[in-house]
């Protein structure tokens, strides 16, 4: 999932709020094979420092998994906007 | 003042980086070295830093509560985000745990962060390092007890560094900002020439007693502590005309003319439609200068093309038929953009900046032209050019607003085609300004300043040589004349303008068109009062 702007505050916040929102454990990565970080903390997330058109990519494990993964690929290729 | 006669008092020299006068006690934000509180238990310690967490939340909330833009909004979202998270949290805990005192804990969890980023090689992620340390210290203070930093108005406060949310957090009533690191250029300077602050950088400020008795000469760059009898009486005398000045300032809400009945007009600079609040548009002769900067800065996105228009649209609103002048983005130098400008620059005051870095990223500069030509139907709206160092980048730039207009046309948008005019700031430019196809000139002193004398503005050591010079009021004189010449206009748009100490000299060389910070469009209209013409 690519996207246009890096993970800088903004996004990182709602990346992270979206994803406290399900009670999966859900990891991120910046390649399909780790290493993976917890998308529930913002300081790990921006600690990925990714920039932008970079690829991220998303795990999830729990009862909610596929909504979490779906709600998240949706805004990462939504470049993050909201839905004002 | 004389040096040999209070040797008690001690003197130190800084850089002027916002004019005025202060005096009051002298207050140090330290770098936190709040008293470390000892706790009897681990389990007190645990306490005092969730309670200090929590503090610090309910502050961030109240906050962004009040702060009611975008911007600021997300960043406090960002930090409180911060809070939250365990990830922080826990580690600290841990440590309490096995000993630590809560400060030590919470500055053992936060501190690797605050260096990873210190040391990221894009310079938006370098930029979040300060909401690290703002974040640290915010809850460094709860822990100390110090509820917030509520500093009493009518001190002057000696700090490091200032994050522009404390700048903008504190009542500078009568005071003054002392710092070490920051220069002219920081956005805590512009703020505070725009508010009238008072402010020097480049002080060692860890010398600096707390509470301590200080003058603030900020026109002169120029910190007193123990200022003797003789010096406060000089500083009332100041202050006493400062604020005289101020009052026919503020009542000096008509047209600016010399003592000879001469008009000359007094615009001012804005960074935002902020800035415009409280601001009565028919006390100023329009805006001359407009910097488009602020609306690339410190976000992800870079600004669309919608939104650019909007925001113009409001200036020329604002502004109700005077003059506007927008000047494109001048990104690079000492205002880097992420995703925009280059990186890593030997030398970026000589790199890919202004209009060279808009030649380069036409997507960028083609969709800030579309939406000046969308503004210009709104108002009086002129375009202006920053670093244009050769006719051909000005011939460029017209063609692209040209073919701007025409695509907004064919597109059934309403548009028109502005004056399209050019900063002077580059000296080859002031050099042979009557080569170049511009419909007006606007001088920037700064730049030109620190390119006539090649001394940068932000080297202490060099303050003498970045004053303005003969070689720079000479340049002043040529592009004015040659305007005056040919029927076009030239202002002065940089912070020479705004010193009334140099209006005099200015209209010396002719020029009739100031362009200042709205804090110096009084004192600005108050020297020009007082010119009784040219020596010569």
């Amino acid at each position: 999932m690519r996207h246009e702007v890096g993970l800088h505050a903004r996004p990182s916040v709602k990346l992270t709020k979206l994803a406290k929102g399900f009670q999966s454990r859900i990891d991120l990565g910046l390649s399909p094979d780790g290493p993976w970080i917890d998308a529930k903390s913002i300081v790990k997330v921006m600690a990925t420092k990714a920039p932008k058109d970079s690829t991220i990519y998303f795990r999830a494990e729990g009862a909610d998994a596929k909504a979490a993964l779906e709600a998240l690929v949706t805004l990462v290729d939504g470049d993050f906007q909201d839905g004002r | 003042m004389d040096d040999r006669m209070h040797r008690a008092a001690h003197r130190i020299q800084g850089r002027s980086a916002a004019p005025g006068i202060a005096l009051g006690p002298l207050v140090r934000l330290a770098p936190v070295e709040h008293g470390v509180r000892q706790y009897r238990s681990a389990a007190e310690g645990r306490q005092a830093l969730l309670d200090a967490l929590a503090a610090s939340q309910e502050d961030l909330s109240a906050l962004a509560h009040q702060a009611g833009d975008d911007e600021a909004e997300a960043i406090l979202a960002f930090q409180i985000a911060l809070l939250e998270d365990d990830s922080l949290i826990a580690p600290a805990l841990a440590r309490i745990d096995v000993g630590d005192g809560a400060n030590q804990a919470w500055s053992a969890a936060i501190d690797p962060e605050i260096a990873s980023y210190d040391a990221a090689e894009d310079p938006y992620f370098r930029a979040r390092a300060s909401d690290f340390r703002d974040l640290r210290d915010r809850v460094l203070r709860h822990l100390a007890g110090e509820t917030d930093q509520i500093v009493p108005p009518g001190v002057i406060l000696a700090a490091d560094d200032m994050p522009p949310s404390t700048f903008l957090a504190t009542d500078w009533q009568d005071g003054g900002l002392v710092l070490r690191r920051g220069s002219p250029s920081s956005h805590v300077a512009i703020l505070a020439r725009s508010r009238g602050v008072p402010m020097i950088v480049g002080v060692d400020v860890d010398h600096l007693e707390d509470g301590a008795d200080a003058l603030l000469d900020a026109d002169a760059g120029l910190l007193i502590v123990d200022p003797d009898a003789n010096m406060r009486a000089s500083f009332d005398q100041r202050r006493a005309e400062q604020s005289k000045a101020r009052q026919a300032a503020a009542s000096f809400s008509g047209p600016a003319l010399t003592t000879t009945g001469e008009l000359v007009r007094v615009m001012i600079n804005v960074t935002g439609l902020a800035e415009l609040e409280g601001l009565d548009p028919a006390h100023v002769d329009g805006i001359g200068l407009m910097r488009t900067e602020f609306l690339f800065q410190g976000r992800e996105k870079l600004p669309t093309e919608e939104e650019q228009y909007q925001i113009y649209k409001r200036m020329l609103e604002w502004a109700a038929g005077r003059p506007v002048t927008i000047r494109t983005l001048d990104a690079g130098g000492d205002k880097p953009i992420a995703g925009l400008t280059q990186p890593g620059e030997m030398n970026p005051f000589l790199g890919v900046r202004g209009v060279r870095l808009s030649l380069r990223r036409l997507d960028v500069f083609r969709e800030q032209l579309r939406a000046l030509a969308r503004a210009a139907v709104a108002g009086n709206l002129k375009v202006m050019i920053p670093m244009v160092t050769v006719p051909e980048e000005l011939d460029r730039c017209r063609t692209l607003l040209e073919q701007a207009l025409e695509e907004l046309r064919r597109e059934g948008l309403e548009a028109q085609l502005p004056p399209l005019g050019m900063m002077v700031e580059v000296p080859a430019a002031a050099l042979t300004i009557e080569d170049f196809n511009a419909d007006f000139f606007s001088i920037g002193s700064n730049d030109l300043i620190q390119y006539v004398a090649a001394t940068s503005r932000d080297e202490p050591q060099l303050a003498d040589l970045a004053r303005p010079s003969r070689a720079v009021f000479n340049l002043v004189r040529h592009v004015v004349n040659y305007a005056d010449s040919c029927g076009r206009e030239a202002s002065l748009c940089g912070d020479l303008a705004g010193d009334p100490a140099q209006v005099a000299t200015l209209l010396d060389q002719g020029l009739r068109i100031f362009s200042v910070t709205p804090g110096a469009v009084g004192p600005v209209k108050a020297a020009i009062a007082r010119y009784s013409g040219s020596a010569a």
